[in-house]
């Protein structure tokens, strides 16, 4: 090879080309843009108006909001999903692994739709809760306002707190369970070994997925929306909505927006490196290798409490608003009592079958799910062999572009993309579906690089080496040994992207235009527009679909596994 | 079948020299293995016969048609120069059952149903796997998953056959076992193969040639294996051989001294001139007695092995190993212990110039 492939210009590097094309065209000038609207004014680098903007008494309490609420529910978060991991794997409590999966199931639902069901369950006049207080017992007043920080960081922590859960059960389980044991020999009680062994090391997964949590809720959009904005409590995210969406793009809002925009990268960028610098600590090695059987704690006594307690919690943050955004959804009119004869499917037949602008919305979200999972799922696979399997000098450049976003909030991409696309560099795409497509490409293209790449790693090269020496050309290696075995991670790669895309509210939240709404800006904006009837029943369509395609990929999954 | 003439190569990894003007020919029909120890450029060396790298300089040619050459920068692909190559790692395709495995070249060379069907059973048959042929390879032993590989290279009748250390990942009976399959296989089919290791047990039982490849991916010997094995061309290929015990030897006049010591050489003398030698010989060389002629010696270790007894032995400040058959030490009073006196002669020498072992070449 030597000088001469440095001159030559063959496959590799034309696919090395594209693909660095590509992702400079989708992530990098996105991001580039959002850092030169910020700094540069008036043709020179301005530090000092930044500080401005950030003293400005509206950003400034929208970062501070956003620091409240992130810590509040990573706080709660952290305490409830340590509390039931250790629940669910150290003790003898009834039905551990069902209620295990029901733990995941509030990953599956889409917080700004539980937002929704929380509002209408405990917003301080109309929430059927409240009301049901006020009417029926007498109170003075609401019992809970849900317009409040607490409501907000409570109906958060019901969705997230999952990180935490993952991350720390799944500790749990692998920990070697002779380490207490040995404590335990040792003269240690559970307490001392609790104290002194199991939560030392069980601290990096718990930090972790606190960051998780903690980065999730910095950049989360939706509950903030439908919770805060009402009583003035706006959030980095919702800031930038508020400014990109009702003033009309002047140049003024979207300065603002972006010094928040640049705020919220670098504290993301800050999260997930101290997150990384958690994991990447010696200490957590002690948890590593195959499932063990750790020793369980006997509840005695607390074993059914605790069994209520979990399924109290479960019926609270899963049933109740699940059935509260379809009964809802059934109504005749927002406000009247459940009764049989309040009670219609019109309102499920009108969004699904007659009104345009619902059917519309679904039809955009999965046409939109289905071309960016495609999309993203092939260049996904073309980048990763780049990276993966090709010696291309600089593919460095590459796996940064394509794993940025994955610590740039949706939002922040949103308006990467509008800067890019609205005209200024002679494309104008602003207000029709490809904007939100090209967002989505930037946004989930980490998600295709990792299952792909991984996938990849699993093809040795020997295995293409040997195909071209049973006479394959590398167009034949690559169709009757690479494809095939990089399938599942391609299949993976889709399904990452296609259920999220399908209940995405951040991005085309600040993307949408009169015909290119998504299902969760339809829902969002319905639910603005005081039609929460057909926001409820539009959000009820959206979570049978979502579990639909949840149910279908495990099933398309295991059904590989055991094959 | 087919020869291979490799003339002149060179190839270089970042500015780093694995081999260099490298000349080496195979005969027709011969099984030659390329020894050396690992990161010597042996496998380097297979991947530009196979058409995975492209020389720096010289030429390559397989039955007499170039197939690389880095004057007019022609480079045969992989695909066309009509080899079957088994790789380390056996490299068998875990998503294909062992037919599909075996089949694919015969497939790729528009090979027609019915005999593609019916050469790759026999190639199954042929490597013992007869029966298996729906398995998948996860399905399959370590082994098994190597004689698919063998199978597949076999299949389509190339005219040389390469091998990188397909042994290695066996156990030790298999690796046996499967060593006299490949030789089997050899002379049935009458194919070149090429066979790198760095096993010279594996090289010695193979090969009807052996090129002993040193660190830096020169060539020492070629020959065949008891050339190589009883006429090293120097101490490198023979300490590479087999188990190697150098005894330092110094010429003062007339007489002949171990090491620095004032102990007299008794045996076998060199056949140069020059103030210092160094005697090789192999453990199974040493003939040991209690009393009598031979090199004074002291039993430093003494381990019983089952079928022999193994002893290291202090001669004049160098320490040695023997290996002796158990019978014999019983039959003639040779079972030493820690601390005895005794007296070595040796039943075969090889000598070296200079001080081999201060000159660090081992």
């Amino acid at each position: 090879m030597g000088h001469r492939a440095a001159l030559r210009f063959g496959t590799p590097e034309l696919l090395f080309s594209l693909s660095v094309a590509l992702l400079v065209i989708v992530v990098a000038v996105p991001m580039l843009l959002i850092f030169f609207n910020a700094f540069w004014v008036d043709g020179h680098f301005n530090v000092a108006d930044v500080i401005k903007v950030l003293q400005h008494p509206e950003t400034y309490k929208a970062l501070l909001n956003s620091l409240i609420l992130s810590v509040g529910v990573t706080i709660t978060g952290t305490i409830v999903g340590t509390f039931f991991a250790w629940l669910v794997t150290r003790t003898d409590l009834p039905f551990k692994k069902t209620m295990k999966l029901l733990f995941l199931v509030p990953f599956m639902l889409p917080a700004f739709i539980g937002a929704l069901a929380w509002k209408m369950l405990l917003s301080p006049r109309a929430g059927y809760i409240n009301r049901f207080f006020m009417d029926v017992l007498g109170f003075d007043g609401p019992v809970f306002n849900i317009y409040s920080y607490a409501g907000i960081i409570l109906v958060e922590t019901m969705y997230l707190f999952p990180f935490v859960f993952i991350q720390v059960s799944g500790a749990l389980e692998r920990m070697d369970p002779t380490l207490e044991e040995s404590a335990r020999i040792s003269g240690a009680d559970l307490f001392t070994i609790t104290r002194k062994i199991t939560i030392p090391l069980v601290m990096p997964s718990i930090l972790s997925g606190a960051l998780l949590i903690m980065l999730y809720s910095m950049a989360h959009f939706g509950t903030v929306a439908v919770l805060g904005v009402e009583t003035g409590i706006y959030n980095i995210p919702t800031l930038i909505y508020e400014k990109i969406h009702q003033s009309a793009g002047s140049f003024a809002s979207i300065r603002t927006a972006t010094v928040l925009a640049t705020v919220l990268v670098i504290t993301a960028a800050l999260i997930l490196w101290l997150q990384n610098r958690i994991l990447s600590k010696g200490r957590y090695q002690i948890i590593a290798g195959k499932s063990f059987r750790p020793a369980e704690l006997k509840l005695r006594g607390l074993r059914i409490p605790l069994l209520v307690l979990c399924i109290a919690y479960i019926g609270f943050t899963i049933v109740l608003p699940t059935a509260t955004i379809f009964m809802v959804g059934g109504l005749k009119t927002y406000g009247l009592q459940f009764t049989a004869e309040n009670m219609t499917w019109v309102n499920y037949k009108h969004i699904l079958f007659e009104w345009d602008l619902t059917r519309d919305a679904i039809w955009n979200s999965i046409s939109l799910g289905l071309s960016a999972a495609l999309i993203t799922m092939f260049a996904g696979v073309i980048i990763s062999y780049v990276i993966v399997k090709m010696r291309v000098r600089g593919k460095g450049i590459l796996e940064f572009l394509g794993m940025l976003p994955f610590s740039v909030p949706g939002s922040v991409i949103a308006l990467g993309v509008i800067l890019a696309w609205s005209g200024k560099f002679g494309i104008n795409l602003y207000n029709t579906v490809w904007i939100i497509l090209i967002a989505y490409i930037a946004r989930y293209m980490a998600f295709s690089l990792k299952a792909n790449s991984a996938a990849l790693e699993q093809v040795h090269d020997s295995l293409v080496e040997a195909a071209r020496a049973s006479g394959a050309t590398m167009a034949q290696a690559l169709r009757d040994i690479v494809v095939p075995l990089v399938r599942p991670g391609m299949v993976a790669a889709f399904f990452l992207i296609f259920l999220p895309a399908l209940r995405e509210l951040t991005v085309s939240v600040l993307l949408y235009g009169p015909t290119t709404r998504t299902i969760g800006v339809a829902i969002y904006t319905l639910n603005e527009d005081g039609e929460t009837v057909y926001s409820a029943a539009l959000a009820g369509i959206a979570l049978i679909i979502i579990v639909l395609g949840e149910v279908l990929i495990k099933r398309l999954v295991s059904g590989k596994n055991s094959a | 079948m087919a020869n291979v003439r490799i003339e002149g190569v060179g190839k270089q990894y970042a500015g780093h020299k694995v081999l260099s003007d490298l000349s080496l020919e195979l005969n027709d029909g011969e099984c030659f293995t390329l020894l050396g120890p690992s990161g010597c450029g042996k496998t380097v060396l297979l991947r530009l016969i196979a058409g995975f790298e492209a020389p720096d300089s010289g030429s390559i040619s397989i039955g007499g048609e170039v197939v690389a050459s880095a004057a007019t920068g022609q480079n045969l692909p992989p695909d066309k120069r009509g080899l079957g190559m088994v790789f380390q790692d056996y490299a068998v395709w875990p998503h294909m059952s062992v037919f599909d495995n075996v089949a694919y070249p015969l497939k790729l060379a528009r090979t027609e149903s019915g005999s593609l069907r019916e050469r790759t059973l026999q190639a199954i048959e042929l490597v013992g796997l007869a029966g298996l042929d729906a398995r998948l390879p996860s399905q399959l032993s370590g082994g098994q998953q190597q004689r698919v590989a063998l199978a597949r290279a076999l299949v389509s009748k190339p005219r040389l056959l390469l091998l990188d250390e397909p042994l290695n990942n066996l156990d030790a009976n298999l690796r046996e076992e499967m060593r006299f399959e490949i030789k089997a296989l050899q002379r049935t089919l009458g194919i070149t193969i090429l066979y790198v290791t760095h096993d010279q047990e594996i090289a010695l039982g193979i090969s009807d040639r052996i090129a002993v490849m040193d660190q830096d991916g020169a060539l020492r010997q070629i020959g065949a294996p008891e050339e190589v094995y009883e006429r090293p061309s120097d101490d490198f290929v023979f300490s590479f051989l087999g188990i190697a015990n150098f005894l330092p030897v110094r010429r003062e006049g007339e007489a002949l001294y171990i090491g620095e010591s004032a102990a007299r050489w008794v045996g076998q003398l060199p056949d140069k001139t020059g103030g210092k030698h160094t005697a090789g010989f192999r453990p199974s060389d040493v003939i040991l007695a209690r009393e009598g002629d031979g090199l004074p010696g002291v039993i430093r270790r003494a381990s019983f092995l089952g079928a022999q007894v193994d002893y290291l032995i202090d001669i004049a400040g160098t320490l040695v190993r023997a290996a002796l058959p158990s019978h014999e030490c019983l039959a003639r009073n040779l079972l030493f212990v820690e601390g005895d006196h005794c007296r070595i002669s040796l039943a075969g020498v090889q000598w070296f110039a200079g001080d081999v072992v201060a000159a660090g070449n081992v």
